[in-house]
């Protein structure tokens, strides 16, 4: 009995504080965000949550940022968002493609609270969709790669098969196969965004078939570690880091990156917000604007091969140079680009497709 | 589609790494039921296990060290557990689910500085012409000694549960707690022991996997390997020798997937994903078809509290 009292008087002072803790907050400018993965996964949630980080640092006391990590996928997520925009938040940035429909979904129940959906198709008057183009990135790792392979055979760790992940492949396929025709690509399709102990098995199964390089769409940097493991009898795995740096993987089994800087758009954002000038739009930013960068490319590429990436970066960045450049096929022969025929970005953001050249089905 | 990609040996020899991890911890799991506790928190213990022995093989560059502070690591957050069921009587499954939340946070409390850091590696073992040999050499001979740890203890459980008087009174305790106590057993602190020894293993295969298997800590890394174990426990109707072949079936399918894939081999992945999951149903149906409750193997007093009334 005095046990069970103690404990409601427990549970009392803490909804209390609590309580009082949000009154005190309540004039600020509250900023939620969902992760899919951990902040420390070093990788997709990572930026994400330096980008939070960012907008704390740029508006201080002004703002007030809650984050929650590990959010799967599906009703939890419109469970979560709900909880965020019950308790006050005035912008919510969901951070993966799958928080897509529960987006939509809280965004109608909750008119008055923006939303920012990352890397989906669907917006709605307070719901904007943000994405970067990651897909440039993409060309870059697949020309290091095409160059680098000694067996031409380059190992993709895949996650899901939504148009982002697809027009990875295809992007990275194209450069590689531009700069050595013999390169075969190997897909493994690993249905998570974050299961380090999945994706080292995954990079293993494809090292152990012959891959030596290791491209991945998966948030962790098990494979790279896998990698690293895999390196040690004569033969060397390049791998790249995706989403963020993972520089402690470089110079080797990690060559080079793809990061992803968020914080510029955050901050922009969350300022709309405050001053009232925040609308619904739909935005795709690539390297020129600084969205999607390229890590470090380590000493173990060669200089040329180095010269090579660093100006495709630049062209890109122009606007000289476009990943989807015509002529390409698609996978079953048919022309999809003519010559000198750049893509759509209607097109690129359905992509179901694989380019001709790859083997293997995309699942459904 | 190149099936001759894909090497039987390297691929018998991955899913025995792939099965480790959750094997040790349903082996743990298996003796805290057969003594009727149901502890939900596999998953908290194995990722704590999993950063204390990280965390002690990079101080110390010793991976057996590591492995030992991740089995104490384990059974400490365990006996938290242990003291809130067994001695404050708490819900079990509440406190279990508590427990995993727990572990998780924690984890990522303490592995704050040691993520990108590589561990010192665990060597297979080396014997000599052994390892040489086609196949067997690679898949038999061919392990880290943690490897041969687990299905050594898979005997171990085996002979405990079967063969020793201590392995009687445990069983006794899981089947029925109120008779147990009437013949003078001491039903607390055997089930206490049972948890620690639940949460060690668990433990020890959080390590394996940010040891050996992956190996790096990241947060969240067991991804749900706690909860696989728990229905490989179900699926062994508490057998160790099911909870074996439950492990390497689970490991197996992970790897064989995988493999497929880089082979090119068009195949529905989803269905081999989930078909783990489908047998354990269908081992459920079948056995619960045959009769109660007790035919499934399950102990009787799984579960329910104790509360010593004389």
């Amino acid at each position: 009995m005095l046990r069970r009292t103690l404990l409601g008087a427990a549970a009392t002072a803490l909804v209390m504080t609590t309580g009082a803790f949000a009154a005190e907050h309540a004039e600020k400018t509250k900023v939620g965000f969902v992760y899919v993965g951990p902040v420390g996964d070093g990788g997709w949630t990572y930026e994400h949550d330096q980008g939070r980080l960012a907008v704390e640092a740029e508006y201080g006391d002004m703002v007030e940022t809650v984050f929650q990590e590990n959010v799967p996928e599906g009703a939890d997520a419109e469970r979560v968002m709900t909880q965020m925009a019950l308790s006050g938040a005035d912008l919510i940035f969901t951070t993966s493609f799958g928080y897509m429909d529960p987006t939509i979904n809280v965004a109608a129940k909750f008119p008055d609270v923006k939303f920012e959906h990352a890397t989906g198709y669907k917006t709605a008057d307070n719901v904007a969709n943000y994405s970067a183009r990651f897909y440039e990135g993409r060309a870059v790792q697949g020309y290091i790669a095409g160059n680098m392979t000694e067996t031409n055979k380059i190992g993709y760790i895949a996650s899901f098969p939504i148009p982002e992940v697809i027009r990875g492949i295809n992007a990275a396929y194209l450069a590689a196969s531009a700069v050595n025709p013999d390169v075969e690509f190997n897909i493994v399709w690993a249905f998570t965004w974050f299961d380090p102990a999945k994706e080292a098995d995954a990079a293993k199964a494809l090292i152990e078939q012959g891959a030596d390089v290791i491209l991945q769409h998966t948030d962790s940097t098990a494979p790279q570690a896998a990698a690293a493991e895999a390196s040690t009898d004569g033969k060397q795995i390049i791998t790249f880091g995706q989403a963020s740096d993972m520089a402690e993987y470089a110079p080797l089994p990690r060559v080079s990156s793809i990061i992803d800087n968020w914080a510029p758009y955050y901050i922009e954002r969350v300022g709309a917000v405050m001053d009232g000038t925040w609308e619904s739009q739909s935005v795709w930013q690539g390297i020129d604007k600084g969205m999607v960068e390229i890590g470090e490319i380590s000493d173990a590429v060669p200089e040329d091969v180095k010269a090579g990436a660093l100006d495709i970066v630049e062209q890109i960045r122009a606007g000289e140079m476009h990943p989807f450049t015509g002529p390409i096929n698609k996978q079953d022969g048919s022309v999809w680009l003519a010559e000198g025929e750049t893509a759509d970005d209607g097109t690129l953001l359905g992509m179901d497709f694989y380019v001709e050249g790859l083997t293997g089905e995309i699942p459904n | 589609m190149d099936l001759s990609a894909i090497s039987a040996t390297l691929l018998v020899a991955s899913l025995m790494v792939a099965a480790t991890p959750i094997l040790l911890a349903a082996l743990g799991e298996l003796i805290v039921e057969k003594a009727g506790v149901l502890n939900l928190g596999v998953e908290g213990m194995m990722i704590t296990g999993a950063i204390c022995g990280f965390a002690t093989a990079v101080e110390t560059g010793n991976p057996v060290l590591g492995f030992a502070a991740a089995a104490l690591g384990g059974a400490m957050l365990s006996l938290v557990f242990g003291v809130l069921t067994q001695i404050f009587l708490s819900n079990q499954v509440a406190t279990g689910l508590a427990l995993t939340l727990f572990g998780l946070g924690l984890s990522s409390l303490l592995g704050q500085g040691y993520v990108g850091i590589k561990p010192p590696s665990t060597a297979r073992l080396d014997l000599g012409p052994l390892s040489d040999l086609p196949f067997v050499g690679r898949v038999v001979f061919g392990h880290d000694w943690v490897v041969y740890l687990s299905l050594f203890l898979v005997v171990a459980t085996w002979y405990f549960l079967r063969r020793t008087r201590a392995g009687l009174k445990l069983r006794a305790v899981g089947e029925s707690h109120h008779a147990a106590h009437a013949l003078g057993l001491k039903v607390r602190a055997v089930r206490l022991c049972a948890i620690a020894f639940g949460g060690a293993m668990a433990g020890l295969g959080g390590a394996y996997l940010s040891l050996v298997r992956v190996p790096q800590w990241t947060e969240g890394m067991t991804a749900g390997a706690g909860w696989i174990a728990l229905a490989i426990v179900v699926f062994s109707s508490w057998r160790p020798g099911g909870v074996l072949l439950g492990a390497y079936l689970f490991g197996g399918v992970t790897v064989l997937q995988l493999n497929l894939q880089a082979a090119g081999v068009a195949l529905p992945v989803e269905y081999l994903s989930m078909s783990p999951y489908l047998i354990t149903i269908a081992v459920l149906v079948v056995m619960s078809a045959r009769g109660s409750k007790r035919s499934l193997g399950a102990p009787a007093d799984l579960g329910k509290q104790f509360h010593a009334t004389h």
